[in-house]
C-alpha cells in the first residue's frame, strides 16, 4: 500500500457471487436461501439444520489461499477422506462461511460414483473469516474443518 | 564529496592497515577486520553452499542499520531474528563493540559505522566468492534468494537489466524472486527467459488453470552430491505489490505445493535439497516444521541476520541479511541422503578491509557511468542519523512523510513500511543514489485522499495485522505503515481490530474523530492508475529546500505489550 479509498471495495458487501462448481458426475450444487447476515452463530445453526448429526474434527480438509489474492474470487478446495464405494461413501458437503452477507456457501450432493470426494470452488469473501466444511458420510456420520481466511486492504510489502 | 573512508575504499586492502593520520580509534578499528580473516574457514563435507539475498539492487558499499525494533510474536516470541541489540549479541555471544556486533546489530551505530566502514558492494562480494570458489572448485553454489533487480536508480532506469548482468558476472547459479515482479508479467518474462540464471518460482502459477509459470526444481551436482534447488517466490507478492502488474499469475505460501517439489526432487535423486525461499523468515521456521525433507533453506525477505542457522527438527534455516552486507557459507558433508555435518558462517562483507574484484568493479562502473548526473547529485545534507529499518517509523521514513505533508498539503501521511533503504551519517550528503535507494519503485506516485478517522484506523489495524498476527502464515507484508502527522497507541498482543488506540492528529493535538475526513497523502498504493509526483522527485524537491535534514527519532507511537528482547536492547 498504503490505502486508498478504492481499496474498501473489496469490503463492500454486495449479493454473493453464485459458485462454480468443478464437480464430476452428479455432483449437485444447491445455493443455500438467503437469510440474515452471516455470524459464527448463524453459521452453526445453518449447519445444524442442514446435518442432523453432531460433527466431529477430522477427514475433511480445506485447501485455500491463508490470505486471499482477491476476495472476489477466492479458490477453495474441499476433500473428504473416504473409498467412496458403495459402502462407504460421502454424501453430502455443506460450506458455510461466518462473516459474508449470508453464511450458506455451497451443498454439494456426491455419490460413490464420484470416485474421488473433491469439489473446487470459487467463493466471494467480504471480509477476514472462517470457511467451514461439514462432510456427511453414508453411514451418517458427520465430519468437519474449518480454515481462516484473511481478506487485507493489502500493499506495504516488505 | 570524497572522504578518507572513500578514499580507502578506493585502494586496495594493503592500503588500509595504516593511512597516517587516521583517526586512532578508526585505524585499530581497522585492523581488526582483513581479508584472509574474513575467508578464514575451515571446509567441511563435499558441498558449499553460498548464499545472499535481497541485495535490493544495491552494486556499491553502504551503511546499513539493523533494526533496533523487530518484536516476535506468536511461537517466535524472544527467538531470533527477533532479539535485537544487546539480546542478539548475548544470545550468539558476540561482545559488543567489535567489527561482528557492529554488522548484525544497532547499538552505537554512528561510531562504529566511521570505525568499521562500510559494508556490501558486488565488486568486494565477488572477491569472497572467486576465493572460495578457487578453494572449493567443484563443490560451490551461488544462490540468490531474490529482491535483486529492485531498489536503485539503475535498476529502475533499466528494468532491472543492470542487475541480470551483474548477477551473471557473479556466476549466480539460481535465483528466486519478489521485487521483481514489480516490473510487471511480461518484463519479468523477458528476463527471465533471456538470462542465465535458472528463475526458480515454485509456488507461481497461472490463475486460471493453475498451470506452473515458472521452473520450481534445478538439480546441480557439486562435490559428487546431487543437489535439488526448489525456488519459493514471495507468497503475497500480489497483496503485498500491486496486482494489476501480474494480473494472471498467483501466489501462496502452498505449502502441499512445496512438498510435492520436495518429493519429485527425491525421485530425481537428489540427496540434498535445498529451498531457496523468499517466504520470510518466520513463515520458513512454520514451514521446517510441516514440510517433510528439506535439509537446507536458505531464507530472505525479512532481511533477517542471524549468525549461526537454526535448525527446526533436520532443516537447517540460513538468513543472511540484505544489501550485500554479508555472505553466507554453509559447508554441508551429506552421506545417505542426509546432512551428517556442517559448518557455516556469516561473512560480512566489510568493504575497506577487501580488494574489490577489478573485473566487477569494471562492469559497475560501466553500469553506473551512463546515470552519474542523477546518483551523483546531491540535494543536501544529513545532519542527524537517516535510517528506515525496523518495525515503526526510522528517520529516513519521517524525512519522506514530513516531504509529502509539506508538498501535498496533507494533514497526515502514510510511507510504506519497506524494508531496505541506505543508512546516512549525520554529515553524509544526500545524494540522488541514497534517495532512490529509498524510493526506486515502479508505482512511485504520491496521492492526495480525504480518508475518514475510521478508514484511517481499519488501515493501521489491518497493516499491523499483516505484522503481528501470531501466525506467520498471515503476516503479509513489510514492517508497520509509517506515518506522519499523526500519533497513536499499538498493543502488539492484541487480536485485528483491537491494537491501535489513542490516535492523534499532531497539527492540533486533538483525537482523530472517526467521523471527520483528513488529506492525507501517501505513495506505493498498489491501485492502478494512482495519480501524484513521483515520490523521489518529491523527497527530492524537498531536501533541496531544506538543504540540511536533522530528524530526532519518532516518539509519536506508543508500543505496548511486546516482547522487550525486540525493543531496544
Amino acid at each position: 500500500m498504503t490505502a486508498s479509498s478504492q481499496s474498501l471495495n473489496r469490503r463492500g458487501l454486495s449479493r454473493r457471487q453464485a459458485v462454480a462448481a468443478l464437480g464430476l458426475g452428479s455432483v449437485v450444487v444447491t445455493l443455500v436461501p438467503l437469510s440474515a447476515e452471516a455470524t459464527p452463530e448463524s453459521a452453526k445453526k445453518m449447519l445444524g439444520d442442514l446435518v442432523k448429526a453432531a460433527p466431529k474434527a477430522g477427514k475433511v480438509q480445506i485447501k485455500t489461499q491463508e490470505i486471499a489474492e482477491n476476495g472476489n474470487t477466492v479458490p477453495v478446495t474441499i476433500s473428504v477422506e473416504s473409498p467412496m464405494t458403495d459402502k462407504d461413501y460421502v454424501k453430502e458437503i455443506h460450506v458455510v462461511s461466518d462473516k459474508n452477507p449470508q453464511p450458506g456457501v455451497a451443498s454439494f450432493m456426491l455419490t460413490p460414483a464420484n470416485g474421488k470426494a473433491e469439489v473446487q470452488f470459487r467463493m466471494r469473501m467480504a471480509e477476514t473469516q472462517n470457511v467451514i466444511a461439514v462432510a456427511v458420510m453414508s453411514d451418517g456420520s458427520a465430519w468437519t474443518a474449518a480454515r481462516e481466511v484473511k481478506v487485507t486492504i493489502g500493499g506495504c510489502g516488505g | 564529496m570524497l572522504s578518507r573512508r572513500d578514499i580507502l575504499q578506493a585502494s586496495a586492502a594493503a592500503a588500509v592497515l595504516l593511512g597516517s593520520g587516521m583517526r586512532v580509534g578508526a585505524a585499530a578499528a581497522t585492523q581488526k577486520i582483513n581479508q584472509a580473516d574474513l575467508l578464514r574457514f575451515q571446509p567441511v563435507g563435499q558441498v558449499t553452499l553460498l548464499h545472499f539475498t535481497d541485495i535490493h539492487a544495491q552494486l556499491v558499499p553502504l551503511y546499513f542499520r539493523e533494526p533496533s525494533v523487530n518484536i516476535g510474536v506468536g511461537e517466535a516470541l524472544g527467538l531470533p531474528p527477533h532479539l535485537v541489540g544487546k539480546y542478539l549479541l548475548d544470545q550468539y555471544g558476540i561482545k559488543a563493540g567489535t567489527p561482528e556486533a557492529h554488522a548484525l546489530a544497532y547499538p552505537d551505530f554512528v561510531q562504529l559505522a566511521k570505525d568499521y566502514g562500510r559494508l556490501g558492494g558486488v565488486a568486494h562480494m565477488a572477491t569472497l566468492i572467486k576465493a572460495i570458489r578457487a578453494e572449493r572448485p567443484n563443490n560451490t553454489l551461488l544462490l540468490d534468494g531474490g529482491d535483486t533487480w529492485q531498489g536503485s536508480y539503475t535498476s529502475l532506469a533499466t528494468k532491472g537489466a543492470d542487475m541480470v548482468k551483474v548477477m551473471e558476472a557473479l556466476g549466480v547459479d539460481a535465483m528466486t524472486a519478489h521485487w521483481e515482479f514489480t516490473y510487471g508479467a511480461e518484463r519479468v518474462k523477458e528476463l527471465a527467459e533471456g538470462m542465465k540464471i535458472p528463475f526458480l518460482c515454485g509456488n507461481v502459477k497461472d490463475n486460471s488453470f493453475g498451470d506452473a509459470v515458472f521452473d520450481a526444481i534445478k538439480m546441480f551436482e557439486r562435490g559428487g552430491v546431487k543437489i535439488a534447488v526448489i525456488g519459493q517466490a514471495f507468497p503475497y507478492t500480489p497483496i503485498a505489490n500491486p496486482r494489476y502488474m501480474i494480473p494472471d499469475w498467483s501466489f501462496g505460501i502452498e505449502e502441499e505445493k512445496v512438498q510435492e517439489h520436495v518429493e519429485a526432487a527425491r525421485a530425481q535423486g537428489a540427496e540434498l535439497v535445498v529451498l531457496l525461499s523468499h517466504n520470510g523468515f518466520d513463515v520458513d521456521r512454520k514451514l521446517a516444521a510441516r514440510v517433510k525433507g528439506i535439509d537446507v533453506i536458505l531464507t530472505g525477505h525479512t532481511h533477517d541476520a542471524i549468525p549461526a542457522p537454526v535448525k527446526v527438527g533436520n532443516t537447517l534455516l540460513i538468513a543472511p541479511g540484505s544489501h550485500g552486507k554479508f555472505l553466507a557459507r554453509l559447508d554441508l558433508q551429506v552421506k545417505d541422503k542426509r546432512v551428517t555435518d556442517y559448518r557455516f558462517r556469516l561473512i560480512p562483507v566489510f568493504s575497506d578491509a577487501i580488494a574489490p574484484d577489478p573485473a566487477m568493479a569494471k562492469l559497475v562502473d560501466e553500469v553506473r557511468a551512463p546515470h552519474r548526473a542523477v546518483l551523483d547529485k546531491v540535494y543536501g545534507r544529513a545532519d542527524s542519523l537517516l535510517y528506515r529499518r525496523g518495525n515503526f517509523n526510522g528517520t529516513f521514513d519521517d524525512l519522506i512523510c514530513q516531504a509529502m505533508i509539506a508538498e501535498r498539503e496533507a494533514e497526515i501521511a502514510l510511507s510504506p513500511g519497506f524494508r531496505w533503504g541506505a543508512t546516512l551519517l549525520p554529515g553524509q550528503d544526500i545524494t540522488g543514489d541514497i534517495l532512490y535507494s529509498q524510493t526506486a519503485i515502479t508505482y512511485p506516485n504520491v496521492y492526495r485522499n480525504q480518508m475518514t478517522g475510521e478508514f484511517l484506523k481499519t488501515v493501521l489495524e489491518d497493516v499491523a495485522d499483516n505484522l503481528f498476527n501470531p501466525d506467520p502464515y498471515y503476516q503479509q507484508g513489510g514492517d508497520m505503515v509509517r506515518v506522519g502527522g499523526l500519533a497513536y497507541t499499538i498493543d502488539i498482543a492484541k487480536p485485528i481490530g483491537q491494537r491501535i488506540s489513542n490516535m492523534t492528529l499532531l497539527r492540533t493535538g486533538q483525537p482523530i474523530d472517526p467521523a471527520k475526513s483528513y488529506a492525507v497523502a501517501g505513495w506505493a498504493s498498489i491501485n492502478e492508475g494512482t495519480e501524484g509526483p513521483p515520490i523521489y522527485d518529491l523527497v527530492g524537491k524537498y531536501i533541496a529546500t531544506q538543504k540540511t535534514v536533522k530528524i530526532p527519532e519518532n516518539r509519536s507511537v506508543k508500543v505496548v505489550g511486546a516482547d522487550q528482547r525486540g525493543i531496544a536492547g
